[in-house]
C-alpha cells in the first residue's frame, strides 16, 4: 500500500467513531479497530521491500518554495517505530473498548486515537522534517486531548496542559533548530540531510542547532530535567498510558534521535549532553520510582528510567549502543505497555492503584498475576525475559564508555539505575500480588474478561519469546540498527545470546538482581529515610513558573489591551495616519497626469446632500432614528452617485443593499436605546473631532492624489474589456468579471457572506436559549404599538406587488451577463420582496408559507457554484471554468446560455438566503419580545369572524 | 468634480471616524457604515471617473469605464453588508444580555471580572 494512504488512514478513519457513536460501543471500537488494522496491513504489506533493504518514498511537492515537501520514506528504522505504534493500537483498541465505562464517550476517545496515531505515524514515515515538525506538533495537540479527556477530573486537566506546555516548548525549540539545520544543508528533505554528516558537524551552527533538536526530543521523551510531566499525564486513562505513555509518543523523542543519529551523534558535545541526561534521568527515574505508591505512577517513573537508559544507550555514540537501543525500544514496548495495561486491569476490578492496599491478588486474579509478574521480571532484567537481553547490552555497552574522564561512572550509575529498576519491578510483583490475601479491597478483585487480559498477553507472549529465542529478534532489530546507522557506521556483528560467558556486564546484571532484592528486604525503613528526605517537587516549581510568566504577561498586555476598544480605534486611526503621512513626507508626488473635470451642477447638488446628510450625522448622532435616516441619505446618494459615473451595477447593488441595511438596523433599534446619551467630556470630543479631521484630510488629499494620476502604466481592465464578449459571452463587463475572469473570488465571497448569515443565526439561537429569552418576554416596548400591525393596505400591495417583484428579479438574473444586473443584485431584489411579505403580513404567516429553510437556501447556492466550478474539471479545464453557447427558441430571440449563468444563480441563493436568513433572526428576536403575532395576513378581515379586538388579546394570551 | 469627490470621501471618512470613537454601539456601528461608503467610494474613483461610458459593451460606444473596480466594489457591497449584520448582532446580544450598550469594557465589570477569576 502506498505509504500515503497508511499516513491518511488513521486521520480520515478519524471521522468515522464519531458517527458510529450511537450505533454502540462495540461498533464504534470495531471501526477504529478496521481502520488501525487497514493501516497495519498496509505497513505489513511493505515489509517485502523493507527487508530487501530497500527504502520505499512517496513524493508530493506541496509547497516547494519553502522546501516543504510532503514526502515520505520507509525504511527499517521507520517500519520497525510504525509497526510499535499500529501494532500496540490495535491491541489499545481492543482493550480500551471494555476498559472504557459506559459515562465515557467513546466516540471522542477514538478520534482523538486515531488523530494521534496518524500524527505518531506521519513523524516515523516522514522525509521531510518539516513535516515532520507538523506531524510532531499534530501528537502533542492530540495528546493533550487524550490526557485531558476525562475532562471532569482537575488532575487530567493539568496533567494534559502541563504535557502540552512542555513538549509544546520543546517542539518550538526544535522547529528552530531544524530550520537551522536546513539552513545548514541547503535541504529540508531528510535523505539529503542525512548524507551530510561533515558538512553539519563542521558547522558552527551545528551546536545550537544540536541543543535545540535535543530539546525537542528531551521534552519528548521526557529526559530530566523535563522528565516531570510524564507522571502528571497519568491522569490519562490508563488505555492512553499503554499507548502513548510506554510504546508510542514518548518514544518520539528517541526515534528523532535514532533518525538524527548518523548527523548529529558522535561530537564530543553529543556525548556528553545526550548521555549524562540519559543516566541521569535513568537513576533518578528508578529511585523515585521505588518509592510511589501509586501503580501507575510507578510504572510512569519506571518509564522515565527507561527511556533515560534508551538515551544514554543513543549517546554513546557507537554502533553498538545504537543496536542496543534499538532492541530495548522493542522490548520496553513490550513489557511496559503489557504492565500499563496490568495496571489498569487492577486499577479496573479492585477500584484502587495504591500498591499500599493491596497485596494477595495472585489467588484472586491468577491470569493477571502471570501476565503482570512475568512483564516485570523481564523489567527487573530477569534471564530468558527479553528485557534481561538489552538490559546485559546496556551493561556491557556502559563497561566501554567513559564520560568526563571517569571509566567508573557510567558503568557505576547504569548498575545502580539498574539495581534500583529491579527493586521496584520485584515491589511491584510481591507488594501487589504476592503477601496475605486482604479482608478489604475497595472492590472484590477477579479476573477480567479476555478482552481486557488478551491484548496484554499477546504482548507478554512476545517478552517471552524474544527472551528465549533472542536470534529470532536479531535479523530485524539489525536491520533496524542498520538503518540508524547509515553510512555512518557498520552494524556490529555481536550476536543475541542469552549466555555471553562470564563477561562484566553479568556480574553487573548480577548485582543489580541481587542489590534489588536486598532493596525489597530493606524497603521498610527505605520508604522511612526517602520519606524523611527533602527533596524539590517538579510541579511546584512548574507552576511557579507558569504563574510568574503569566504575572509578567498580564503586566505587559492589560495597562495596554484594557478593554476600551474606542481607545484602539483611536491609536489605529493614529498610527495609520502617521504611517501615512511618513510615507507622503518621504515619497516624490509625481505631476498630474489626468485632466481636471468640470463639476456639473448635479453633482454639485448631489455633494452637498451627501456632506450635509454626513455633517448633520455626526451633530445629531445622539438621536438614533434621525441618524438612521440620515445615513440613509448618504447611502442613497452614493448609489446615484455610481449611476452618474457610469457604474450601473454598483448603484443597483447599493440601492437594493441600502434597503436591507436600513430594515435591519431598524430592527436592531427596536431593543436599543432610541437616544445616545451625552457621556464623554468637551475634551474628548474634541480630541475625537482631532482624529477625525486629521483621517479625513488625509483620505481627501489621497483620494484627490488619486484622481488626477494613473495609478498603474497599464491597468489589466483593458484585457477584462477585451476579452469579456470573446472569453466569457457577456457586454456587462462587470459581470463577466464577477461570475468568470474572478469566479473563484466570488465564490469565497459567497460562503463568507453565509458563514456570516449563519453566525448570525447561531447567534441568535444562542441568545434565545440562554437569560436573554426571559428578559425578552418580560420587555416592555418603550414606543407605543401601532393598533394597525397589518395594515390592509401594505398586505394587499406586496401581495400584489410579489409576483411582479419575482418576475423583476428574473429579468434582472437573467440579463446579467449582458446589461447591468445579476446574481448579487437579483438577489438582493427578491430578498427586498420576501421581506416585504414578513413586514406586512407577518412573520407566523409569511414563515409558514415558505418552504425551504434558508441555511438550506445558502447551502444550495453555494453547492450549485461549487459544482459549476467542478464540472469543468469533467472537460480537463480548471476549477470555474465558463463556457457558453447562443440558443434560437422560436418565438424569442437568440439568447445566450452560459455555465457562468448557473454560477450566477448560485451566487443568487446564496445571497437571498444570507440576506434572508439575517433578518429572519432579527426578527425572531422581536418575535419572542412581543406577544405571539396572528396567523393571519391582516388585523381585519371580513370574511373571517373574528372576536372583538379587545377580547382576541386575552384570548391570545391564554393559548 | 475630482475635488468634489475627493472631498466627499474624505468628509465621509472623518464622520465615520468621529462617530466610530463614541462610546455606544449603534452610533460605532453607523460610523462604520460610513467608513465603508467612504472605502467602497475610494476603490471605485481609482478607476478615474466617468460620466456616461458604462462598462456595457457595444457597437456604439467607443469609450468604457474601467470595469475592475466596479467589479471589486460590488462585492464589497454584499460583504460589508453581511459584516455590517454581524457587528449589529454583537451588539444586540451584547446589550439584550447585559442591559448596557457600551463599547468598551467597563471598569465595574472589568473587577468583576477579576474577582470571579480569582
Amino acid at each position: 500500500m502506498s505509504l500515503l494512504f497508511i499516513v491518511a488512514l488513521p486521520f480520515l478513519g478519524a471521522l468515522l467513531p464519531g458517527l458510529m457513536n450511537s450505533a454502540g460501543r462495540t461498533a464504534t471500537a470495531g471501526v477504529t479497530f478496521t481502520v488501525s488494522l487497514a493501516a497495519f496491513i498496509g505497513l505489513i504489506s511493505n515489509l517485502p521491500s523493507v527487508l530487501a533493504g530497500e527504502v520505499v518514498a512517496t513524493r508530493i511537492d506541496w509547497m516547494p518554495s519553502l522546501g516543504l515537501n510532503f514526502t515520505l520514506m520507509l525504511d527499517g528504522l521507520g517500519f520497525f517505530f510504525a509497526l510499535l505504534i499500529l501494532g500496540i493500537g490495535l491491541l489499545i483498541i481492543a482493550y480500551a473498548r471494555t476498559y472504557l465505562s459506559r459515562d465515557d464517550n467513546m466516540g471522542e476517545f477514538y478520534t482523538y486515537l486515531l488523530l494521534f496515531q496518524g500524527a505518531m505515524v506521519g513523524i516515523v514515515l516522514s522525509d521531510n522534517i518539516l513535516l515532520l515538525l507538523v506531524f510532531w506538533e499534530l501528537t502533542s495537540l492530540s495528546s493533550f486531548l487524550l490526557i485531558g479527556f476525562w475532562k471532569h477530573l482537575p488532575e487530567g486537566r493539568q496533567g494534559a496542559r502541563m504535557a502540552l506546555i512542555v513538549t509544546g516548548m520543546g517542539g518550538l525549540a526544535m522547529i528552530a533548530g531544524m530550520l537551522i539545520l536546513g539552513q545548514i544543508v541547503g535541504s529540508y528533505d531528510l535523505s539529503v540531510i542525512l548524507q551530510n554528516r561533515d558538512l553539519i558537524q563542521a558547522d558552527p551552527l551545528y551546536v545550537p542547532a544540536l541543543v535545540l533538536i535535543l530539546l525537542g526530543c528531551f521534552t519528548k521523551s521526557a529526559q530530566f530535567p523535563f522528565h516531570f510531566w510524564l507522571p502528571h499525564a497519568m491522569a490519562a486513562p490508563t488505555p492512553v498510558s499503554a499507548y502513548l505513555h510506554s510504546a508510542t509518543m514518548v518514544k518520539a523523542g528517541l526515534f528523532l534521535m535514532a533518525r538524527m543519529w548518523p548527523v548529529l551523534s558522535g561530537t564530543p558535545e553529543w556525548l556528553i549532553i545526550v548521555t549524562s541526561a540519559g543516566l541521569v534521568t535513568m537513576v533518578l527515574g528508578a529511585v523515585i520510582a521505588l518509592f510511589k505508591h501509586d501503580l501507575k505512577a510507578l510504572l510512569a517513573f519506571s518509564t522515565v528510567s527507561h527511556l533515560g537508559l534508551i538515551t544514554m544507550l543513543l549517546g554513546t555514540g557507537t554502533a553498538f549502543g545504537a543496536m542496543a537501543a534499538m532492541f530495548h525500544v522493542l522490548n520496553h514496548a513490550t513489557f511496559k505497555a503489557a504492565l500499563f495495561m496490568s495496571a489498569g486491569i487492577i486499577d479496573h476490578e479492585t477500584h484502587t492503584r495504591d500498591i499500599r492496599r493491596l497485596g494477595g491478588l495472585r489467588h484472586l486474579m491468577p491470569v493477571t498475576f502471570v501476565i503482570a509478574s512475568l512483564a516485570a521480571l523481564s523489567m527487573a532484567g530477569i534471564p530468558l525475559l527479553n528485557g534481561f537481553l538489552s538490559k546485559e547490552m546496556m551493561l556491557e555497552e556502559a563497561t566501554h564508555t567513559v564520560l568526563f574522564g571517569t571509566p567508573w561512572l557510567v558503568p557505576g550509575l547504569a548498575t545502580f539505575g539498574a539495581l534500583f529498576s529491579a527493586a521496584y519491578s520485584f515491589r511491584l510483583i510481591g507488594h501487589v500480588f504476592l503477601g496475605p490475601v486482604r479482608d478489604a479491597y475497595p472492590a472484590k478483585p477477579h479476573d477480567p474478561g479476555a478482552g481486557m487480559w488478551l491484548p496484554p498477553a499477546i504482548l507478554v507472549v512476545l517478552v517471552v519469546v524474544i527472551g528465549v529465542a533472542p536470534f529470532l529478534a536479531e535479523p530485524f532489530v539489525k536491520l533496524v540498527t542498520a538503518s540508524v546507522l547509515g553510512d555512518a557506521a557498520v552494524v556490529p556483528d555481536a550476536h543475541f545470546k542469552i549466555w555471553h560467558g562470564l563477561v562484566p556486564a553479568l556480574y553487573l546484571s548480577g548485582v543489580a538482581v541481587v542489590g534489588g532484592l536486598f532493596m525489597i528486604a530493606i524497603f521498610n525503613p527505605a520508604l522511612r529515610l526517602w520519606d524523611a528526605t527533602p527533596r524539590p517537587e517538579a510541579k511546584v516549581i512548574f507552576d511557579a513558573i507558569v504563574e510568574a510568566t503569566a504575572r509578567l504577561a498580564e503586566r505587559l498586555i492589560l495597562p495596554l489591551h484594557n478593554g476600551a476598544f474606542t481607545r484602539y480605534a483611536a491609536v489605529g486611526a493614529i498610527v495609520i495616519f502617521a504611517a501615512g503621512f511618513h510615507a507622503w513626507s518621504t515619497g516624490t508626488v509625481g505631476a498630474p497626469t489626468r485632466a481636471v473635470q468640470a463639476a456639473s451642477p448635479v453633482v454639485i447638488v448631489g455633494w452637498a446632500m451627501l456632506v450635509a446628510a454626513t455633517v448633520g450625522m455626526v451633530l445629531m448622532h445622539r438621536n438614533r432614528l434621525l441618524s438612521l435616516i440620515l445615513i440613509g441619505i448618504v447611502g442613497l446618494t452614493v448609489s446615484v452617485g455610481f449611476a452618474f459615473f457610469s457604474a450601473p451595477d454598483l448603484a443597483m447593488t447599493q440601492f437594493t443593499v441600502e434597503v436591507v441595511t436600513i430594515i435591519l438596523l431598524l430592527l436592531a433599534l427596536n431593543f436599543l436605546p432610541n437616544r445616545t446619551p451625552v457621556e464623554s467630556t468637551i475634551l474628548r470630543r474634541v480630541r475625537d473631532a482631532g482624529v477625525a479631521i486629521a483621517g479625513g484630510v488625509a483620505t481627501f488629499t489621497l483620494a484627490y492624489y488619486y484622481l488626477l494620476r494613473e495609478a498603474v502604466d497599464t491597468p489589466i481592465s483593458e484585457f477584462h474589456l477585451a476579452n469579456s464578449y470573446k472569453g466569457g459571452g457577456g457586454t456587462n463587463v462587470v459581470n463577466v468579471i464577477l461570475v468568470d475572469f474572478r469566479g473563484f473570488d466570488t465564490y469565497g465571497e459567497i460562503i463568507v457572506l453565509g458563514i456570516a448569515a449563519l453566525l448570525i443565526y447561531a447567534l441568535t439561537e444562542t441568545l434565545l436559549r440562554g437569560p436573554v429569552r426571559a428578559r425578552l418576554l418580560n420587555r416592555q416596548p418603550d414606543q407605543p404599538r401601532a393598533g394597525d400591525v397589518h395594515p390592509m393596505m401594505m398586505v394587499v400591495l406586496t401581495r400584489v406587488l410579489m409576483p411582479v417583484v419575482l418576475l423583476v428579479g428574473f429579468y434582472i438574473f437573467w440579463r446579467g451577463h449582458n446589461q447591468p444586473g445579476g446574481g448579487f443584485i437579483a438577489g438582493l431584489v427578491v430578498s427586498i420582496g420576501i421581506v416585504m411579505q414578513y413586514m406586512a403580513s407577518g412573520f407566523a404567516w409569511t414563515s409558514a408559507r415558505l418552504k425551504y429553510p434558508y441555511h438550506g437556501v445558502i447551502g444550495a447556492g453555494v453547492l450549485i457554484a461549487g459544482l459549476t466550478g467542478i464540472g469543468s474539471w469533467f472537460v480537463s479545464k480548471p476549477f470555474l471554468t465558463s463556457d457558453f453557447t447562443y440558443v434560437r427558441l422560436p418565438p424569442f430571440e437568440k439568447f445566450e446560455l452560459a455555465t457562468a449563468a448557473l454560477f450566477d444563480l448560485g451566487v443568487f441563493l446564496a445571497v437571498v438566503g444570507a440576506v434572508m436568513l439575517s433578518l429572519e433572526s432579527f426578527s425572531r428576536l422581536a418575535r419572542s419580545a412581543h406577544s405571539p403575532d396572528s396567523e393571519h395576513p391582516m388585523d381585519i378581515d371580513p370574511s373571517r369572524n373574528d372576536p372583538p379586538l379587545a377580547e382576541a388579546g386575552s384570548v391570545r394570551e391564554g393559548l | 468634480m475630482e475635488l468634489l469627490i475627493a472631498s466627499a470621501i474624505g468628509v465621509m471618512t472623518a464622520g465615520g471616524l468621529y462617530l466610530m470613537l463614541r462610546l455606544r454601539t449603534f452610533p460605532v456601528i453607523l460610523g462604520m457604515s460610513l467608513l465603508t461608503y467612504a472605502v467602497n467610494v475610494f476603490l471605485f474613483a481609482s478607476g478615474r471617473l466617468t460620466v456616461g461610458a458604462a462598462p456595457i459593451l457595444s457597437d456604439a460606444a467607443t469609450t468604457y469605464t474601467d470595469p475592475l473596480p466596479q467589479a471589486l466594489v460590488l462585492t464589497a457591497i454584499v460583504i460589508s453588508f453581511g459584516m455590517t449584520a454581524v457587528v449589529v448582532m454583537i451588539g444586540l446580544g451584547a446589550f439584550l444580555g447585559s442591559d448596557d450598550d457600551h463599547v468598551d469594557d467597563q471598569p465595574e465589570a472589568i473587577d468583576k471580572t477579576a474577582e470571579a477569576g480569582q
